[in-house]
């Protein structure tokens, strides 16, 4: 069942820490935006395995904004 | 005296600047980038010069995007603010290099404090007490567990080249320091583009204090009394206040003599912060912030001087013109840090756009607001909205109006603190002056 990675703030794409295939487990970070001078990580809701990355480094995503999704 | 000064900042501290010109009829120019054009500052100044894309690395952090604006704008100065560029010994360098004055120290000072490791050796070297620590950077795993073990556990480890609270890690014993020497170094190489790191005893639950420190070119230092910034969240200040409560006077003696041998050992010029940590009757020298403070109203309300207008008369080659024994604080001090952030969430940041701004006025009230109505609070920059500051004959009169003050600021759009620093006011630790930098982590204020 395909799960959608939401950011939980506005930022800026940091560092995409995780790419298609990869395994995590809950709590993981899958990316980390960037927002008023803190590094905040996006974390996985559940364990599973990344099916995509949906972001670019240096984009802006908004609060609620599909960041990746979960397989 | 100078005659035109370009502000290389944003928001609250570009306008504080800007006013500081007015008084002392100098031109003020402000600089700005995509992001800020509709902003206050950016309206205030007598000229104001776009210098490039929201991202700070593309304007406010691009010295050479500054300068061009400052030759544009024909200035004969740059004043940094805090922050940005302000305390990076090149850019101070790059301003003499183009024939611009800056308005701080003299770049080799700036350099020679910014470097963590060789400013607390040139404070020890001046009799200034440092926390104990390893004499230097520790290069591998093996140094830092040598060092931590002739300091005693628990330990802290710092980024050499950092500041701001960012890439330190706390060690409660040996068998944690090898994951967190990865993390530290790991931190410091992505935050400084150095992974140089120190090794420094980690005291519970210290208080923050400092002190502000003034020279002028002719070597004359005096100090401008502390600051109590022990109210913080991630290692960064919500809330200052001079005097410090409950300081005993020799203690206070000791600290002002610190920071004044410290400051004359260096050869400061112009407007810096001695910080330290202050343990019991003990206290440790952490480091010299070279530049205007973000706290520095709390000092000014105190003291009734202007130091914004001192720094840019010194910078002129004006002499201070202050005597140690004609600064005489009275009263007392706060300062509210109106974040843009989700106290609720662990301070998480909250962009957005403000849409309704109300500012609370009376007796001993004072506000640096950089926002107004219909702004657009970047991701790109700093969270700070405004700066809240209350100050009365005594510290219970001051947290008073601070208490009534906090409850008349409306700020709609974006979450702020404001729920925090009202929790703050009320606490019974905090109206006791019972304060530690601990407090916000370990809940102290919690709803």
């Amino acid at each position: 069942m395909p799960e959608e990675v939401k950011a939980h703030i506005t930022g800026v794409v940091f560092q995409i820490t995780t790419k298609a295939g990869d395994a995590v487990a809950e709590g993981d970070p899958v990316i980390v935006l960037e927002s008023m001078k803190m590094e905040i990580p996006v974390e996985a809701p559940r364990a599973g395995t990344v099916k995509a990355i949906m972001v670019a480094e240096g984009q802006t995503v908004q609060e609620g904004e599909t960041v990746a999704v979960l397989e | 005296m100078l005659s035109s000064v370009l502000i290389a900042n944003r928001g609250e501290i570009a306008r504080r600047i800007i006013r500081a010109c007015r008084t002392l009829g100098i031109r003020a120019v402000a600089v700005y980038s995509d992001a800020d054009a509709d902003w206050p500052h950016v309206r205030e100044a007598d000229l104001a010069v776009a210098i490039g894309p929201a991202p700070a690395r593309e304007s406010y952090l691009n010295i050479e995007r500054i300068l061009g604006a400052a030759r544009t704008a024909r200035v004969d100065a740059i004043h940094p603010g805090y922050g940005f560029l302000s305390e990076n010994w090149g850019f101070a360098r790059a301003c003499e290099e183009a024939g611009f004055i800056f308005v701080g120290p003299p770049w080799p000072v700036v350099q020679q404090l910014g470097d963590k490791v060789g400013a607390r050796r040139l404070m020890a070297a001046a009799g200034v007490p440092v926390v104990p620590g390893s004499d230097g950077t520790v290069d591998t795993l093996d140094a830092a567990r040598e060092a931590a073990a002739l300091i005693g556990y628990p330990v802290i480890l710092k980024a050499s080249a950092g500041g701001g609270g960012i890439g330190m890690v706390t060690v409660a014993g040996e068998p944690a320091l090898p994951q967190a020497f990865a993390s530290a170094e790991r931190r410091a190489r992505s935050a400084f583009g150095s992974a140089a790191l120190f090794v420094e005893r980690f005291l519970e639950a210290p208080r923050h204090i400092e002190v502000q420190v003034f020279g002028d070119a002719s070597g004359e230092v005096v100090h401008l009394a502390e600051r109590e910034c022990s109210i913080q969240r991630r290692h960064q200040k919500l809330i200052e206040e001079s005097p410090a409560p409950r300081l005993p006077l020799r203690l206070k003696d000791r600290l002002t003599a610190a920071a004044v041998a410290g400051a004359r050992a260096v050869g400061y010029v112009n407007a810096g912060t001695m910080e330290f940590m202050v343990s019991g009757e003990a206290f440790y020298f952490l480091e010299v912030n070279t530049r205007l403070q973000v706290e520095h109203p709390v000092t000014e309300e105190v003291t009734g001087l202007d130091l914004v207008a001192a720094q840019l008369r010194v910078a002129g080659g004006e002499p201070l013109g202050w005597r140690q024994a004609d600064i005489r604080p009275r009263g007392a001090a706060i300062e509210c840090r109106i974040y843009a952030e989700d106290e609720a969430k662990r301070f998480l940041p909250s962009p957005g756009r403000v849409t309704r701004l109300i500012l609370p006025e009376g007796p001993g009230i004072r506000l640096e607001c950089g926002v107004a109505e219909g702004v657009e609070v970047s991701v790109h920059y700093d969270p700070l909205l405004a700066k809240l500051v209350a100050s009365g004959a005594t510290r219970e009169d001051a947290i008073d109006r601070m208490q009534a003050a906090l409850d008349g600021l409306v700020v709609e759009g974006v979450k702020t603190v404001i729920p925090f620093h009202q929790r703050v006011m009320r606490s019974a630790a905090f109206r006791a002056g019972a304060v530690h930098t601990q407090m916000v982590e370990q809940g102290a204020f919690n709803a």
